[in-house]
């Protein structure tokens, strides 16, 4: 069981409003997302829901108890924080068996929860080590050891892969979906990498200045943003937002086009501009093109390799059907 | 072309301060070693004769040297025992965010300013004195008996005066490592269910451990010699109650002028530091290993 109401919450630090009044549904075994900017409240909410803030005001129902004033250890969630607070002077062993042995479980049900819990992620060579013994992604995973051994309702995870290099970090993505799917246990996951959250999530929750600008699945963010904000934080690289000129001829304040949606050619198209910088991926090629009348250069996305330098002159051409339009309000004109 | 010239060069150019530094070690050392085996008395200048062992026989014999080589020890581990707890304990108050938070640290770091002579001075008149001391005032108050401190319980007033002189230093040196303390593990272990002794007990304590050595370490070495708080205070008495190893050596050499049988008690006090320091590094020393 995981399931995680939150109902009229608020948080302020002092005169500062950091949460507004919030609702959100969390349902069982639901792999959710929380992300946006820095600054955007995430981790102020997912600290809310492990009890380590108090709420100013509203309620956090877990498994339909109320929970708001319960302290976070009774609360049931288990929390991966973003340095791994791992305690430095305790053995990898000793590390998992920490919550166990604060429970007061005896010894030999511990030993064998941590065997197993060592089992799952790989850590049964290292149970006799120090965590500073200890690689990044060792780190990581004693981390997640000890929540597991919990068998907590909830997971909370607090920017776990941000302290990882590039290649550990789509490793340990998989590893945390892999333990979801094995689990089934709800897992709320607090990011500002939009790629970890398609990746990863069930249900993603977009904030900005601590207002859920819109939930859904990835896809649906992606196809269908609410307003401006979402459909440039989702996808990458971001969508191109034209206005003026561009936007009227579909009566729109402003359009979006996503780079994967312009198609680009050397003689004709819909619009005209130069090409500033190509980018060489091997797979892609990214074209950043300046276009009169817009500020940004235009973001295009083409598959495999095209013959385009800087200065030379391309016509571009959105699908007609993949252009968003958005109000003078920024938000989505269906 | 760095290496074997530059490497000559520096040790020719930091040879006079090396120099300078054994001088400064040896000479004393040698000339205290060669008075101990000297009969050297102040009132009979002039007539120094070599006698062997026998300024050593007399001084590890005297009932004087137990009776103060314990107070020594008690002394030692009464400061320390008093300021390790309560500097523990005044570390974690102090952590705690109030209001006037900047002047109250400077005020509990005041005491390490005061000189000796003055603290032991103000303690003995103005808090012990067993007429005019605040203490007898609160006695009086309650309709007690007041105590005189330094008569009745001598080495306990000492022990109190000195540890209130090195409280501050281990609250400081315990404050700056429980705020290096990172606030995730406390909270990671909020969320394992431990409550604040737990926290106190199983993440606190050893992360203070190396701390603690140092405090321990440093203070060892202070407390090992202390002397002006004695001399102030009670003159080591009554008979040989508070006299530490420190003040025997100074009676012996300056009130007895014996300098013969005090330098063969300042070289046993070598000796005896140089045991108690290497026990505490085999005792603690495996602390300070990163």
């Amino acid at each position: 069981m995981g399931q995680i109401t939150l109902n009229q919450i608020t948080k302020s630090f002092g005169d500062v409003q950091v949460i507004p009044p919030l609702d959100l549904q969390i349902d069982d075994g639901e792999f959710v997302v929380f992300v946006g900017p820095s600054g955007c409240g995430k981790s102020t909410l997912l600290r809310l829901i492990a009890g380590l803030e108090d709420v100013s005001s509203g309620d956090i129902n877990i498994d339909g108890r109320n929970a708001t004033e319960v302290p976070p250890a009774k609360r049931g969630l288990a929390m991966v924080f973003q340095s791994y607070a791992l305690y430095p002077h305790m053995s990898v062993r000793k590390n998992i068996a920490f919550p166990l042995r604060m429970a007061g479980i005896d010894k030999a049900a511990q030993d064998a929860k941590v065997a197993a819990a060592a089992k799952v992620l790989n850590l049964t060579d290292y149970l006799d080590r120090r965590p500073g013994q200890l690689s990044g992604g060792q780190r990581q995973r004693v981390a997640i050891g000890r929540a597991i051994v919990r068998e907590p309702a909830a997971f909370l995870f607090d920017e776990p892969l941000s302290n990882l290099d590039a290649a550990l970090r789509v490793n340990m993505r998989l590893e945390i979906s892999e333990l979801h799917q094995s689990l089934k246990t709800t897992m709320i996951y607090v990011t500002h990498d939009q790629v970890e959250a398609m990746t990863m999530a069930d249900k993603i929750v977009v904030l900005h200045a601590g207002r859920i600008e819109q939930v859904g699945s990835p896809l649906e963010l992606y196809h269908t943003p609410r307003n401006k904000f979402v459909a440039g934080f989702i996808g990458s690289p971001k969508m191109n937002f034209l206005s003026g000129r561009f936007a009227t001829e579909f009566d729109a304040a402003t359009i979006g086009v996503r780079p994967e949606h312009l198609t680009v050619s050397h003689s004709d198209g819909k619009w005209v501009g130069k090409v500033a910088v190509s980018e060489h991926l091997g797979s892609d090629t990214f074209l950043y093109v300046d276009m009169d009348g817009v500020d940004e250069p235009v973001t295009v996305r083409s598959t495999g390799e095209i013959g385009f330098r800087h200065g030379d002159t391309v016509h571009l051409t959105p699908t007609a059907d993949k252009i968003h339009r958005f109000d003078n309000q920024d938000l989505r004109i269906a | 072309m760095a290496t074997q010239h530059s490497r000559a060069a520096a040790r020719l150019m930091i040879s006079p301060a090396v120099l300078l530094l054994l001088g400064w070690m040896i000479i004393p050392l040698s000339m205290t070693l060669y008075f101990s085996f000297l009969r050297y008395n102040l009132l009979i200048p002039g007539m120094e004769e070599w006698t062997g062992w026998t300024n050593y026989e007399f001084f590890l014999t005297d009932p004087a040297f137990f009776a103060a080589l314990t107070n020594t020890l008690l002394l030692v581990g009464g400061v320390l025992l008093i300021t390790i707890i309560g500097g523990v304990l005044l570390a974690l108050l102090l952590d705690q965010p109030f209001w006037g938070q900047g002047i109250v640290r400077i005020l509990v770091i005041a005491p390490f300013f005061v000189m000796p002579t003055v603290s032991a001075l103000v303690w003995k008149n103005m808090f012990m004195n067993p007429v005019n001391g605040l203490f007898a005032y609160f006695a009086k108050f309650l309709g007690l008996q007041p105590f005189d401190f330094l008569s009745h319980a001598p080495l306990f007033s000492i022990i109190l005066i000195v540890a209130w002189q090195w409280l501050p230093f281990a609250t400081l040196i315990l404050l700056t490592a429980l705020q290096s303390l990172d606030s995730e593990q406390l909270e990671a272990a909020e969320m394992d269910g431990a409550n604040f002794l737990n926290r106190f007990v199983f993440i606190m304590v050893p992360h203070l451990a190396r701390s603690i050595t140092v405090v321990i370490l440093i203070q060892t070495i202070f407390l090992l010699s202390v002397f002006a708080e004695i001399l102030v205070t009670t003159n080591g008495g009554p008979g040989y109650a508070s006299t530490n190893l420190t003040y025997l050596i100074y009676a012996q050499s300056l009130l007895q002028f014996d300098v013969g049988g005090g330098s063969a008690g300042g070289v046993v006090a070598i000796i005896l530091a140089n045991i108690v320091a290497i026990f505490l590094m085999r005792m603690i020393g495996k602390n300070l290993e990163a």
